[in-house]
This record gives structure tokens, sequence and C-alpha cells, in this order.
């Protein structure tokens, strides 16, 4: 199975779009060339519980947002011009009428590959994963994972799962070829297809699933984050319930590269971004996972980690952030990067801060505060 | 009200609208027509709904799930009335009422 790398060339020099989906609506952050000044437009959706907004890198000014109120159900609203005006989906994920099963929230939005303008992939709680073949205007399940007769075995019940609820994320369309796809899901671990959803097959060997009685299952496992390393779509990096693993194609055996961490820090969390362009690059952002997961920065001194060589060693970065009582959290699709060189680092806690860092994280600043509870972070190139 | 065409008998039903539902409909309260099986037959909740989201595409699904039950923090009145049943039938004069109710911080 091991393919060619692809070439991912530098973000142009020019302003750069952050879409901040919160519990209370979206927001916009937009720096001027350098990244050092930043404005906050917003909110759009105001009393939205927005979980992800992200940008369409095949049409930069196609925006999807996947929202919901505390009332009412979930819907997908779109936008084609950057995010200006909006129009809901006709017809929004759903499951099979009969099947029992109810969408509660669409968690995560993939923009499809480079070779299907308009294809859409949609992740939900509880675990569902949805295609859209028309900008995300009606989607349809992927019935060879929804209606899967292993599905439930792989994924626990629909009450299973986070407290949020059990979600499929991390949709990741390989960029050599549409029909090969990898999903992670909270319950339910990695897995992948080469047929576009058809056939679905676990790819968790090597990830400890220490929270079950059997602590090397095939399925079952709690994948937080899962990214192609950048420019290398043979290699993928996980941020996992149970510590950070790599996986180097055409193995599917993962690697444990956590154990690296600092014994005091541990390898707990719930993000992961990627250098766009350096695969051996990569950055966490680690949380106490001791006695209850308060899931808070360690001690109260936050810091992203970096590693420059796969994992094997990593870097303690927090020039910027407050050095004591500083409780951050940070979810899953709430930390990215963008392709500038040198790459720009963001991320959003659940207080609703957004820091940012224009130097791959030697230094961070706080660009907005005083926002709701941040669910995700994404930057528009457009 | 009542009123017959050329092809179908149906009937006008009042409803209410919370405020998270507006930027569907724009007003407090709709007038929605829907057919009727017959003249003798009062309308349904499920049909209202229905009859409502061909008016305001989307705004059914937002307050019923895929299996077609009500939302857990959603209520629906028939005149004073709750009912959680899309097959309730709808007295000449009622209004539908549907509400939001107060949850989450």
């Amino acid at each position: 199975m091991a393919r060619s790398t692809v070439a991912v060339r530098s973000a142009p020099l020019r302003k750069t779009r952050v879409l901040v989906s919160t519990r209370k609506g979206l927001w916009t952050l937009t720096s001027d060339v350098a990244r050092n000044g930043w404005q906050l437009a917003g909110p759009q959706f105001l009393g939205h519980i927005v979980h992800h907004s992200i940008a369409d890198p095949r049409e930069p000014k196609r925006f999807l947002a996947a929202a919901r109120t505390g009332h009412l159900g979930p819907t997908i609203f779109r936008s084609a011009d950057g995010g200006r005006t909006w129009k809901e989906a006709t017809r929004p994920p759903a499951f099979a009428e009969g099947s029992g099963r109810v969408v509660d929230h669409t968690f995560w939005l993939t923009p499809g590959h480079s070779t299907e303008p308009g294809v859409w992939y949609a992740g939900t709680s509880p675990q569902g994963l949805f295609r859209s073949t028309d900008g995300g205007a009606t989607w349809e399940g992927v019935a060879g994972f929804n209606a899967n007769p292993n599905r439930k075995a792989w994924c626990g019940g629909d009450q299973d799962g986070t407290p949020d609820g059990p979600k499929l994320h991390s949709i990741l369309i390989d960029p050599r070829d549409p029909a090969h796809m990898y999903i992670g899901m909270s319950s339910g671990g990695v897995f992948e297809t080469q047929d576009a959803g058809a056939q679905w097959r676990p790819l968790n060997k090597g990830v400890r699933a220490d929270f079950l009685p059997d602590p090397a299952p095939e399925y079952g496992h709690d994948p937080h984050c899962v990214r192609f390393a950048g420019g290398n779509p043979d290699r993928l990096y996980q941020q996992n319930h149970c510590g950070i693993y790599r996986l180097d194609r055409p193995s599917d055996t993962w690697q444990e590269i956590g154990a690296s961490m600092p014994k005091a820090v541990g390898s707990v969390g719930l993000p992961l971004a990627v250098h766009a362009r350096d695969p051996e690059t990569l950055w966490v952002l680690p949380m106490d996972g001791t006695t209850v997961w308060p899931r808070t920065s360690p001690g109260g001194r936050p810091a992203v980690y970096r590693s420059r060589d796969g994992g094997k060693t990593w870097k303690r970065q927090d020039q910027g952030f407050p050095k004591a009582q500083a409780w951050w959290t940070v979810k899953r699709q709430a930390m990215t990067s963008d392709a500038r060189d040198p790459a720009g680092i963001y991320f959003g806690t659940t207080s609703g801060e957004v820091w940012a860092s224009r130097d791959e994280g030697r230094s961070f600043r706080c660009i907005a505060r005083h926002l709701p509870h941040v669910y995700a972070v994404e930057v528009a190139q457009g | 009200m009542t009123a017959r065409t050329s092809h179908e008998v149906a009937t006008v039903v009042r409803v209410r609208i919370p405020s998270p539902l507006r930027s569907y409909t724009g007003a407090a309260e709709v007038g929605v027509a829907v057919p009727l099986l017959a003249p003798e037959l009062p309308p349904t909740v499920g049909g209202v709904l229905a009859s409502l989201d061909l008016n305001y595409p989307g705004i059914r699904f937002r307050i019923i799930d895929e299996q077609g039950r009500v939302r857990p923090h959603v209520k629906l009145f028939v005149g004073l009335e709750a009912t959680r049943d899309l097959r309730s039938e709808i007295p000449s004069g009622a209004t539908l009422m549907i509400v939001a109710a107060l949850s989450g911080g």
C-alpha cells in the first residue's frame, strides 16, 4: 500500500482567517498579512451550538457549519460567499427511518477529495457517517457504515461514549485516492475503507484500550483526534485516550510515541495538529488524565508539546502562556495549523480564549478572549 | 375554516411559533393550509407539521426527529392540551402551539 507522498506548497502571504466554532455561535478572526494583528468578527448563529465549521479548499469561499440549538434538531448551514450569507441544508444528516437511531448533532465535517467537487462527509453523534454530493445541501447515510451489521459491536450503544455523546470524527480522505478513507470514533477506534465506505476494517493494533476488560481489543478504542502527517498520507498521528500514536503504512500496527513525553505531564489530551509540509512535525496539548480525569493543563501550567522527529522527542512550548493558575481544556477540534512558512498554530479553550503562534509554536499570543466555550478552530485559507 | 378545491379539501390551522424557529417563518404565528382526507376528518398534528414544512422547508426536522418522535426539549400543545403524539387531532378552531422548552445553560 505504500504510495508516494504528496507535495504541499506553503500558503501565499496574505491574510489568514480562523473560524472559531463555539457553544453559542460562530466567530471569525482575520489577521493582517504578517499574522500580527487580528480582528474578531461575529457572532453568526448566536445561540446555536456550532460543533464545527470549515472552509472548502477546492472552493475557498464555500463554508459549511454544523449547528443545533439546545432545543432543536441538528442542521447544516452552507455559505458560498466566505461566510457572509448562509443557507440551511434542505436534507441534513439523519439516520434511516425505522432504524431507531437519531442524529443528536453533526460533529465533524470534511470536504471531499479534490477530484470530487461538491462531495462532503459528515460524522455525527452518535456515530454515523454521511455523504453529500451537492455541496452540503442534501445528505445521505453511508450505508456501508451506518447499516453495517457490525456497527453496534464496533461502537457500543448510542448512549455509551463520551460525556458529550459518542462521536464519529477525524474523517480522512487519502489525497491520492478518494475511495481510501479513515475514520475515528469515540468510542469504536480507527477504521479504514478502500472502497469509498462500502466495507470497513478496524485499524487499532498497538493502541491500548486500558479502560476495557481486554486492554488490546480489535476495536472499541477511544481515538480523540487522528490526522495525516503533513505531506505524507502514509503516516497518521493519533491523540488517543490512552496516549499518542503514529502509524506508518503499509504497517497496520501503531507505535506509541507518547511514552517519551515528560512523566509529570503525561500523554493525555484531546487535539493534535500537524505541520502542513513536514511529516515529522506535530503538536499536542497535554491535559491532566490522573484521578478523575480533569482534562485541564497539568498543574495549571499550560503548554504545547512539539515533536520534530515523528514523536521520538518532544519540546515544551509555553512562551506567552500564563505560568500558573491557567486550567485550560482544549477540545479535539479546537487546535489546528496553517500552511504558511513558518507555520501558524491556533487553538481555542473551553474558557473562550483563542491563542495563536506565527512561529511554529516558539511563542504564543492570545488573539481573542471572552468568547463562549470553543468547540472547533479551523483555518480558512481563502 | 375549510375550503374545497377542485382536488382536495383543506383547512387552515393556526400555528404558534417559538422564537428559535422564527428564522424560518418570520412570524410568531402562521396559518397553515392542511389537506384533509375527508371533510369530516380533522387535521392531525403530524399533518399540520408536514404542511408547515412545505411552507418553511427544514422546520419540521428541527422539531421532529427522523424516527417521527418529538425532540426531547420541544413541547406541542393542541389548544391547552400537551401532546407528543403526531396522530393527535386538532379540533376546529384550535391552535397548535410549538414550545421550545427552556433547557441548557
